[in-house]
């Protein structure tokens, strides 16, 4: 591989610094109206009557649209929508509506919506249900052979995504064929999803995301907006535009569900784990929330596990996939369990990890990992942060006026196989010049760039030289850009037409030289015989050859039976806390993942700092907060709501595995957008316990709950 | 009670009518009729009321003269207006730095900074921080050091940090933090852009 695997610059790292680059909210079109959502207020009201006509009544409102009768379930919910010339105009349109609301009983608090008495927040239907049950072995039998037993609860809180750029969609009529524009991270998905609820045939609609300002799961299907421009754009016959608020991003378009998980962990004095039990209460809104049972059933050795998890419905918006969900949540409490279990039997928690380290799923029960370089990533990872320097017992350390120091570490797996049958083209024109197309969408992971490099390496060029198209359902099939599956999707999928289309290459050259096509090799935009270097022609009068674009398409083959595909990380953190303010301060950071083969070491390390960002401030800062009261969020604005900045960030090292799978795809790549945002919260929790002596349990680690902890740890002593 | 609260300025008009023309919330909206072309009183002195007045801008160099209504932002003429969408609107109420362009050279919040207030005076934008084909230093040095992801809080960055490297051509790491404190990358990049922000440093010290 010449390029694959270095770092190369974004092809389109240009048109983004110097401003040109057009995202969603960037477009206007030849006579397009602005669309505002009416939402309701309230957590839980009937709607006795609601009017238009004032509305439309308004010079300048060109349509307007009913879009909810009956019961109002959630504060945020819509209601009605106006299309008008412009936002001012719109948003007095909406003010004009008149509706009548009656109140009804609602809650919005998980604690509260599982009591007996609690509203029901879903008619005939109860607020708790099962979500998720797991087992093998006997964890009865395993909590007998222990030595130690150690049981706590963790909790996770609610955050949301808040992508810079806000939820929005550009809706214009072309005759029968609707054209959508919309920042998205699933073009094809949308495409379906508006064809069902428009009744109208796939083949008339078309998607397209130009560049777009983040997602992190929230923006990963169809959304009501979005149906809501094409009517309104249909109603009024000019092309209709919905930008979502911050405020409504906070109210309408999901969050990561909260979990309150209680474990029980068995080991002997050794660490051999026998028993592993965990039970979880979820809340995701009118959503359900996530299931934590993957990481913990799968990550470590253990022949007795046994989860039981359930679902609390409350009056709020349901929540969506954020960036790993369940696994985040789950890494939290199970790398906090065994930092505590660690503690128990005064054992390097590191030691405690390599102690029950598995080579097939399941907890060494399923079957075999098709690669595995979670060993590496304990090395290096302990390396870059010099993982001897930690307390060897939590809160050991030595005092520094109120601060104390303490190192952290957590493990992570995640899939990231990617999807067979995922499609792209390859497209030589006789110029010379190179298109791939691949109806995925790059959101900012640098998918663009990967797209090149790929087909830059199989065409003997360099990436500057490939031209690339994504972001459109007229495109050819790929998956949703959430998963971690874009890259081990795509670029095997690009490699594919790419080896075709060198391959026809050398055909058409071999024909020019008079030598065997398998003697021709492609470089520096020559092709030259092997057995005779006399013999060359250059890239240009090959491509003369083709004589008409060609074009060659590729996919994503399947993935081998027998093995289970899967990411794996390992992070260190180190950290300084106030015993006195509860403040933390995170001071290194070291990131070690085994994503396979890295297709672009710059933007890997990107997607890296970016996860190991988010953790942090999910970890210590971000938590949405209702209004027990009203339902409604209190802090759906961007200084309320606790986002990291460049202050509360250090340096963070970041290595990968150079262990290739051999199987899982034609490159070796597996995915990286989830794997840097699982342990990060979890490592930084255990370095805070390694400095004060007490694990927080709770996620935001916010002041007031490090002072908690500490007075728990005072009170237990 | 509510005439009670009525007490007449030294403008003759009334705390209460003012804030009404006002309307609530929004800053500067729409001025009761009577006042229009007036001057009131403040503390700062007497001063005009515009429901609209033509400004003249100078946008990237370039001189532009344009009707804005009083409570337009800088913000919204550069985007809906001026067609420079290059500048973003991420929080809309100065909270996250996504819309920073230079105003005769220093960073402002154009959400936060009404349009009649730059008459006059001179704004650069993302757009006009390149010369011709020539990149800044800043953004050759996002580029090279992968400064963004989604690239939505970029343009705001790169004139937060042109402006910083003005003044302070060889700033400490802390002084990067704080510098860029008043910047929000959701996706969480700030580590790359501490590099980047050295590495156009050094660019602009060999320039």
């Amino acid at each position: 591989m010449n390029i694959i695997g270095k770092a190369v610059n974004r092809v389109d790292g240009r048109e983004i610094v110097t401003g040109r680059a057009k995202f969603t909210h960037d477009l206007t079109f030849p006579g397009m109206l602005v669309g505002k959502i009416l939402r309701s207020p309230r957590a839980a009201a009937e709607i006795v009557s609601l009017d238009l006509a004032p509305a439309l009544a308004l010079p300048g409102v060109k349509a307007a649209l009913k879009l909810k009768e009956g019961k109002v379930r959630y504060a945020g919910e819509q209601i009605a929508a106006v299309a008008a010339v412009d936002e001012a105009t719109a948003e007095k349109a909406l003010g004009l509506i008149k509706i009548e609301y009656k109140s009804m009983p609602f809650v919005v608090d998980w604690e509260k919506a599982r009591a007996s008495d609690a509203p029901a927040v879903r008619e005939g239907k109860p607020n708790v249900e099962p979500l998720n049950d797991y087992a093998r072995g006997d964890v009865e039998k395993g909590f007998a052979e222990a030595d130690v037993v150690v049981e706590r609860t963790y909790r996770t809180g609610f955050e949301i995504h808040h992508p810079t750029e806000t939820h929005g969609s550009i809706a214009l009529w072309e005759g029968e064929h609707l054209v959508v524009y919309d920042s998205t991270q699933n073009v094809h998905g949308v495409r379906d999803g508006l064809a069902r609820a428009l009744k109208h045939p796939a083949a008339n609609v078309t998607v397209i995301k130009t560049y777009m300002g983040g997602g992190f799961g929230s923006k990963l299907g169809l959304n009501e907006y979005t149906v809501v421009a094409a009517n309104l754009a249909k109603q009024a016959g000019r092309p209709v535009k919905i930008v979502l608020t911050r405020r409504e991003n906070a109210m309408c378009v999901g969050y990561r569900p909260s979990t309150s998980q209680t474990y029980k962990v068995g080991a002997k004095k050794d660490g051999t784990l026998t028993a592993l039990q965990m039970t979880n209460v979820a809340s995701g809104g009118l959503g359900e929330g996530d299931d934590v049972t993957e990481p913990v059933a799968d990550i470590y050795r253990c022949a007795n596990c046994k989860t039981d998890e359930q679902t609390v419905f409350t009056n709020t918006c349901a929540s969506r996939a954020t960036r790993a969900p369940g696994h985040t949540q789950g890494d939290f409490g199970l790398e906090g369990v065994m930092d505590e279990l660690a503690a128990a039997l005064d054992m390097d928690p590191l030691e405690l990890r390599r102690k029950n380290y598995s080579t097939k799923n399941r907890g060494d029960t399923g079957v075999p990992y098709s690669s595995k370089a979670l060993d590496q990533c304990y090395d290096l990872g302990a390396k870059a942060i010099g993982w001897e320097r930690r307390n060897k017992k939590p809160g050991g350390g030595a005092a520094n006026g109120p601060w104390r120091r303490g190192l952290g570490m957590a493990t992570s797996i995640w899939a990231g196989a990617g999807v067979p049958g995922t499609l792209a083209d390859i497209v030589l024109y006789p110029d010379t010049s190179v298109e791939v197309v691949c109806g995925t969408q790059d959101i900012g992971t640098g998918t663009k760039t990967h797209m090149a490099v790929v087909a830059a390496e199989c065409l003997g060029m360099a990436p500057a030289d490939i031209t690339v198209k994504e972001g459109s359902s007229d495109y050819p099939w790929a998956p949703l850009s959430g998963g971690s599956l874009t890259t081990p999707s795509v670029a095997p999928a690009v490699r594919d037409a790419g080896l075709k289309a060198a391959a026809r290459l050398r055909e058409v050259a071999a024909v020019r030289l008079k030598v065997g096509a398998d003697d021709i090799v492609l470089a520096g935009r020559r092709f030259s015989s092997k057995s005779d270097p006399s013999k060359s022609a250059a890239y240009a009068d090959v491509f003369r050859d083709l004589r008409r674009e060609t074009v060659f398409h590729g996919e994503r083959g399947g993935l081998p039976e027998g093995f289970a595909y899967n990411t794996f990380g390992a992070h260190f953190a180190e950290v300084e806390v106030n015993v006195e303010t509860g403040q933390i301060r995170v001071l290194k950071y070291a990131a070690a993942h085994d994503s396979g083969q890295i297709v672009n070491r710059l933007t890997a390390e990107s997607q890296v700092v970016g996860g190991v960002t988010q953790g942090l401030s999910a970890g210590i800062f971000e938590e949405r907060v209702l209004d027990d009261a009203t339902g409604n969020p209190v802090n759906a604005n961007l200084r309320d709501y606790k986002i990291a900045t460049a202050l509360d960030i250090p340096e963070i090292t970041t290595v990968f595995a150079d262990r290739i799978d051999p199987r899982i795809n034609n490159i070796g790549a597996k995915g990286l957008g989830e794997p840097p945002r699982i342990p990060s919260s979890a490592a930084i929790a255990n370095a805070v316990f390694n400095a004060i002596g007490v694990h927080v349990g709770e996620i935001p680690m916010t002041p007031q709950r490090v002072l908690e902890a500490l007075k728990r740890k005072e009170a237990a002593s | 009670m509510e005439k009670k609260l009525s007490q007449k300025t030294k403008g003759g008009v009334t705390r209460r009518d003012f804030i009404k023309g006002m309307g609530t919330g929004a800053i500067g909206t729409a001025v009761l009729p009577p006042l229009l072309g007036q001057t009131v009183a403040t503390r700062k002195g007497r001063v005009p009321v515009y429901d609209r007045k033509t400004i003249t801008l100078t946008v990237n160099g370039q001189k532009t003269t344009l009707e804005v209504a009083a409570n337009e932002t800088l913000l919204d003429v550069l985007r809906g207006r001026l067609e420079l969408t290059g500048s973003k609107k991420i929080c809309d109420r100065g909270e996250c730095g996504g819309c920073t362009v230079h105003l005769d050279g220093d960073p402002v919040y154009a959400c936060m900074f009404l349009a009649i207030r730059a008459d006059g005076r001179s704004v650069k934008t993302v757009e006009g921080l390149a010369r011709g084909d020539r990149l800044h230093p800043v953004q050759e040095a996002w580029i090279e050091k992968d400064g963004y992801q989604c690239g939505y809080c970029t343009p705001g960055f790169l004139m937060a940090v042109s402006a910083l490297l003005e003044k302070n051509p060889d700033p400490t790491r802390d002084e990067i933090r704080q510098a860029l404190s008043g910047n929000l990358c959701r996706c969480g990049n700030y580590a790359k852009i501490y590099a980047a922000v050295e590495t156009a440093a050094r660019k602009m010290k060999g320039a």
